[in-house]
């Protein structure tokens, strides 16, 4: 038994609790002390990762580099720990993605001067560090996890840290009120949360009872799905389905899936960039995820049932999300509601149970974090600037900062799928998995992207071209910093665009696994082209 | 020798890749490498044109697999190339034009300091529109349809200082968008017919599949190609791209990237000809916006927007002659390139005159500019020769065929569209004739601006003379070329194949029709614009010019029946989300707390009332522990 | 005397003592109905053991009176600690820990 995925869970949560115990202080040296600790140890969780990837055989067993360790025998509990194509390449995105976010947040915990009457927080730093680095942890465990209980506790663990960085850092513009904007996101993002976990726990206990009475006393995932796929354990029907939407509605929150959505935009628009980038990328597919790996495969005759109803909300919120984000002032807002109409898509290819439309929700996944990221980091950098999050505050930034404007456009085009780029291939995939099996709700889901081409470029627009306003004149461009923040995020893009092929070897083998628990098999074309010619005409 | 195909994409990439990362160091020098990459593309096409030449019909066409693009289980998307002779002409058509408006764009853009990027552009262009045509799959096809739509948004935004530049830019993306719906589910529904999208596998199958499946694939293909091709109903976004620099206008909204739709079209005849009802509406498409774009092109005033109507007409044209089937490929391909030829070299024309007069662009303010800008004269008009179809130049011969064809067509149907056309060859010699009127005859009517600037009109340097001289020669030649011996049609009919069809008129006769159409459209114009002064400000006019002056309400329609209702969908919902969805949650928790708050009054803090709500509770218990004993 | 007489007593002191217990104010007085409503208990469990003939009521009663007696204790502490810090020995002025 190799010790390689625990070492991936552990160093990024030893390292959270060493930076927070490093001094505390407001020097910049010390500061810069506990950013330097924390990137590195997100760099070794990365190097971790990516040997774990590396390690990782397609063709092998789905869950390779397992680990078991007994936690509460009584229970069956046991901290166990495997990787599979779509697990391995959550991981990599997360390691990917948090040192960028420490990156590009730099200076985003730097003590502001104490307002009046309120002491200065000398622990600042060390704390927001800290909290990145232990939901880093948390949601590589849940992206491990092969004990259902096991990813129950990480699934709701990881709300603690998210829910001090929304609520303890944010902007450093706006007064008493932007605080309380905050503090009410912070606590809207946790009662979401918290309310879909506690009906997941019920979900939980609930399939540990049945299996109990039927002699599989068990959380471990693969008994349980194999002693369903063998018909040792039989769930009536009803209950089935009364635990699967238990399960489904904690990860629906979490994803989220129209109309759950609501806490996103307050969540993404009150937090640093950095923090959304988290949120959006990050814990958010913790959620989708787990729809693919627990309730496809722990309740599969629930997930057809439901997968008709699942999709019409699904390409309800691709459309709804997208027609918000038109309407959106406030650019962060923006970006949040286009990534909502975005999760619709990868919500309809998980559920559409075709291997395109499972492929490419699992590589949408991947690309969406990716390029959400740069245009949401580079959206921060923007505000960060200007200190307002208005569109109507900005203008002409293309004249001032052209390197910022590009990025901001690469960004903009990476969410509006335009081909070449890596986000096109997943849609494309997510399109066509699911036209294959549902015509009407592929067709209509299709004119999501004429919508994501108006928000992207109104926002483009309004921001950067045009005479230069005001408050943007003598606006700095990127700095070198800010540059090897973008750059790896825009170079991904452009990589994954073109040659996929990295990621799709590597999630393909696990998304057969997948439907073949569900036992669905791709519709066969109505006219294959390998047939002999001379087939009758309809 | 097939590995030089790939290099016909690459060149004009790594030049797009470096002019566009490579930084200030390159802004010397930029524009050069951009006309090199351009160049070095068209020699390599050159070269794979010349050793296709070298083999026999049946070895021209070749097929190059770069690597695997997206693996999925049943779903395979590859990197591969397929040069055949449809293909090759367009590589020669994008590369060498496109070389030729490199070069004139290092005159054009000489006093923009954002000339570097302009180039990256450019070339990024080439390389989009070369994948376009290479493409041996719609998918790979789609990558490249979609590059040469951010090209073009790029660009017709060049100067995104202009507000209008950048909504014009906005406009145009997102028309094609509408478009590009149309190209993913054709796409989609050959995954689900077919489960292959590869041109080969495609229409290998195509003859199995139901009638009905096949005219939704054609239909929506049309819908792609009428974004691609500003053709109506989503034309709207043409007339704005003029916002764009001239080159850009030249090279990306007049001989290339517009007339990708006609490409489409033809590249999926396998499909076409074997769904009748999508051709029909194929052809119902190109004969509206060839009438529309003509009437628009007849009112305007600005020489650009003018010169966009007439390749909306143009490119009507083509569309046209592509739905005609087996009869009318050919000649939409021939009409598309000798149109690139011309259309280029009226848009450099018009380009040089702008140059010559600061920018100006209203033809009622230019006027007998012949004197001061002759080459520019000499070369424009030979383009407007060759557009009008003067005997003997290449419009002539194109335009004539179409116009066959179109009578070949048969039945009521044939004459029709025949007729259509011809009106169309009238119209179209009537605004070209008063554009070539307003600008080079009679007064000079130029006005000094606001700070009393006058404008000094003068002959363009010869990096853009240069370019213009080129095409003029293509103008009138390249038609004749085509003609000779049917060697365009010899060409290209391995590819598409061809009938004759069987046209009720003879073919001298058409010729015949045409030139008195031509005639007629020529002296209308002449009587109108010709004898008498020409207005500075325009008269008011007819409802109809009016109406064409406004794009035929285009524009208002399209106002009043999507981005009004849309905008206030857009606005209902953000209401609806924050005070609708979110309200509900909202008031949950307030009235939660609500509950709360009067309860917590119960707890007032004396002691006295804690006594009293035990002994009630105490006798409440006893009470009922009493009755339901009684009981 | 009918023994059943005892039992209306100590339902009579019971309730002086619970009426006290939700009138008064003052925490000694407070304190003495307490006191009352403790022995009323004591007179009816005494009564009860009569009547019924054995001593669990007896005994009952005596375990009442050690825990008056502690609670005597305890209670009055407080109520004079209370005092010297307020300078009132009313149950209302203490409301300290009141939201």
């Amino acid at each position: 038994m190799s010790y390689l995925l625990t070492a991936t869970c552990v160093v990024p949560a030893a390292g959270a609790i060493l930076t927070a115990a490093l001094p505390a202080g407001s020097t910049e040296a010390r500061r810069r002390t506990t950013k330097l600790t924390a990137l590195a140890v997100s760099a070794a969780t990365l190097a971790l990762a990516a040997v774990a990837a590396a390690r990782f055989e397609p063709g092998g067993a789905r869950y390779q580099l397992t680990e078991s360790y007994s936690w509460i025998r009584s229970f069956g509990i046991n901290f166990s720990l495997g990787v599979d194509g779509i697990g391995a390449v959550l991981v990599l995105l997360t390691a990917v993605l948090v040192p960028i976010v420490m990156l590009a947040s730099w200076h985003d915990a730097d003590p502001a001067p104490a307002p009046e009457g309120t002491f200065e927080n000398r622990r600042r730093t060390q704390g927001f560090f800290a909290l990145i680095l232990a939901v880093e942890a948390m949601v590589i465990v849940s992206f491990l996890a092969t004990d259902v209980f096991l990813f129950y506790v990480f699934f709701e663990a990881m709300l603690i840290p998210m829910y001090f960085l929304i609520g303890g850092f944010g902007d450093k513009a706006g007064g008493p009120e932007a605080a309380r904007q905050r503090s009410y996101a912070a606590v809207k993002f946790l009662l979401y949360n918290l309310l879909g976990g506690l009906v997941m726990l019920a979900a939980v206990i609930g399939l540990y009872v049945i299996a109990q009475q039927q002699g599989q006393a068990t959380f471990d995932l693969q008994s349980l799905t194999s002693a369903i796929a063998d018909g040792k354990l039989v769930i009536d029907p009803t209950a089935e389905r009364a635990l699967f939407l238990g399960f489904f509605f904690a990860f629906a929150v979490k994803a989220p899936l129209w109309p759950l959505h609501t806490w996103l935009p307050n969540a993404m628009g009150e937090s640093t960039a950095g923090t959304a980038v988290l949120i959006t990328a990050v814990v958010d597919k913790v959620g989708t995820f787990a729809m693919l790996r627990f309730c496809l495969g722990l309740f599969p005759d629930a997930s057809k049932f439901f997968a008709p109803a699942i999709l019409v909300l699904s390409v309800i919120g691709i459309i709804y999300g997208a027609l918000l984000a038109v309407g959106q002032k406030d650019i962060k807002r923006l970006i949040a509601y286009a990534s909502i109409s975005h999760f619709g898509f990868i919500i309809m290819g998980i559920f559409a149970m075709t291997s395109q439309g499972q492929s490419g929700a699992t590589l949408y996944m991947v690309n969406h974090g990716i390029s959400t990221a740069a245009w949401l980091l580079v959206a921060g950098f923007l505000i960060s600037r200007r200190g307002s999050r208005l569109i109507a505050d900005y203008g002409g930034v293309q004249k001032v900062a052209p390197v910022l404007a590009g990025t901001f456009l690469i960004g903009g085009l990476a969410t509006l799928s335009l081909p070449g780029l890596a986000p096109f291939v997943s849609e494309f995939l997510v399109l066509v998995g699911t036209f294959s099996r549902y015509p009407v709700l592929g067709i209509i889901a299709t004119f999501g992207i004429v919508l994501a081409a108006l928000y992207a470029l109104v926002l483009y627009q309004r921001t950067m071209t045009g005479p230069v306003k005001d408050g943007v004149r003598g606006m700095a461009d990127l700095k070198v910093r800010e540059i090897a923040v973008v750059a790896p995020l825009v170079a991904l893009t452009v990589f994954l665009g073109v040659y996929p092929k990295p990621l799709t070897d590597l999630v393909n083998p696990a998304v057969n696994d997948t439907l073949s628990q569900v036992h669905r098999t791709d519709p066969a074309p109505a006219h294959p082209v390998a047939e002999p010619a001379g087939g009758e005409q309809k | 020798m097939n590995s030089l195909i790939p290099l016909l994409v690459a060149a004009p990439l790594a030049g797009a890749a470096l002019l566009l990362l490579g930084g200030r160091a390159l802004d010397r020098f930029g524009h050069w490498l951009g006309t090199l990459a351009a160049a070095l593309s068209f020699v390599f096409g050159l070269v794979l044109f010349f050793s296709m030449l070298g083999r026999s019909t049946d070895q021209r066409p070749v097929h190059v697999q770069l690597f695997s693009w997206v693996p999925v289980n049943g779903f395979q998307a590859d990197v591969a190339f397929q040069l055949d002779q449809l293909s090759i002409t367009f590589v020669l058509l994008i590369t060498g034009v496109g070389t030729l408006i490199h070069l004139y764009s290092v005159g054009y853009m000489a006093h923009d300091e954002r000339r570097r990027r302009f180039f990256g552009y450019l070339n990024l262009f080439l390389a989009a529109m070369l994948l376009l045509v290479l493409a041996d799959n719609y998918l790979l096809l789609y990558v490249g349809w979609e590059g040469v739509g951010l090209a073009s948004y790029l660009l017709i935004g060049f100067w995104q200082h202009k507000p209008s530049a950048a909504t014009a830019a906005k406009k145009a993306f997102l028309v094609n968008r509408v478009g590009d719906v149309g190209l993913s589910i054709a796409i989609m529904l050959m995954f689900t017919d077919f489960g292959n999208f590869t041109y080969l596998g495609v229409f290998g199958a195509a003859g199995q599949a139901s009638r009905s499946q096949l005219t939704a694939i054609g239909l929506m293909l049309l819908l792609a190609a009428c974004g691609k091709s500003a053709q109506v109903p989503l034309q709207s976004w043409l007339g704005d791209a003029m916002e764009g620099p001239t080159p850009v206008s030249a090279l990306i909204h007049a001989a290339t990237m517009v007339t990708a739709g006609v490409y489409l079209i033809t590249r999926s005849h396998a499909i076409f000809d074997l769904a009748p009802d999508a051709q029909t509406a194929v052809v119902c498409v190109g004969a509206v916006t060839l009438l529309f774009g003509a009437i628009v092109g007849c009112a305007k005033d600005d020489i650009k927007k003018a010169l966009a109507g007439s390749t909306m007409s143009q490119i009507g044209y083509m569309i046209l002659a592509a739905g005609l089937g087996p009869i009318g490929y050919v000649f939409a391909i021939m009409h598309l390139v000798t149109h690139g030829f011309f259309k280029a070299g009226l848009f450099l024309g018009a380009g040089s005159v702008m140059h010559g007069m600061d920018d100006e662009v209203n033809m009622r303010h230019y006027g007998g500019l012949r004197k001061y800008m002759p080459i520019t004269f000499v070369t424009f008009g030979l383009g407007y020769l060759a557009i009008i179809g003067f005997p003997g130049l290449s419009g002539f011969f194109s335009k004539d065929k179409i116009i066959e064809a179109a009578f070949a067509k048969g039945g009521t149907e044939g004459w029709i569209l025949g007729l259509v056309t011809l009106v169309g060859a009238a119209v179209t010699a009537f605004y070209m004739t008063r554009v070539m009127i307003l600008t080079f005859f009679g007064e000079k009517r130029w006005q000094a601006d606001d700070e009393g600037h006058q404008p000094h009109p003068h002959e363009s340097p010869s990096t853009m003379t240069l370019p213009m001289i080129v095409l003029a020669f293509g103008s009138v030649f390249a038609g004749g070329l085509f003609a000779f011996n049917s060697s365009f049609l010899k060409w290209l009919e391995p590819i598409t194949g061809h009938s004759e069809g069987n046209s009720p008129l003879s073919s001298l006769t058409v010729t015949l029709l045409t030139s008195a159409c031509l005639l007629v459209g020529v002296a209308l114009a002449y009587v109108v614009y010709g004898r008498s002064p020409v207005p500075v400000t325009p008269p008011v006019g007819s409802v109809l010019t009016r109406a064409a002056r406004r794009d035929l309400l285009q524009d208002e329609f399209n106002h009043a029946v999507l981005v009004r209702p849309g905008s206030a969908l857009a606005a209902a919902l953000v209401y609806l989300d924050s005070k609708g969805l979110d309200g509900f949650v909202n008031g949950l928790a307030a009235a939660i707390g609500g509950i709360s708050s009067r309860l917590r009054r119960v707890q007032n803090g004396y002691v006295r009332s804690y006594a009293l709500s035990m002994f009630g509770g105490t006798l409440v218990l006893v009470a009922t522990t009493l009755l339901m004993r009684s009981v | 005397m009918n023994p059943v007489n005892y039992l209306y007593l100590a339902a009579l002191l019971f309730t002086i003592g619970a009426s006290g217990v939700l009138i008064r104010r003052n925490a000694i007085v407070l304190f003495m109905c307490v006191e009352l409503m403790l022995n009323a208990s004591n007179l009816a469990l005494v009564t009860f053991s009569r009547l019924h003939g054995n001593l669990d009521g007896q005994i009952i009663a005596f375990f009442t009176m050690v825990v008056a007696a502690a609670e005597v204790v305890v209670g009055l502490a407080i109520i004079v600690s209370i005092f010297r810090t307020r300078h009132s020995a009313s149950v209302d002025d203490s409301n300290l820990m009141k939201l």
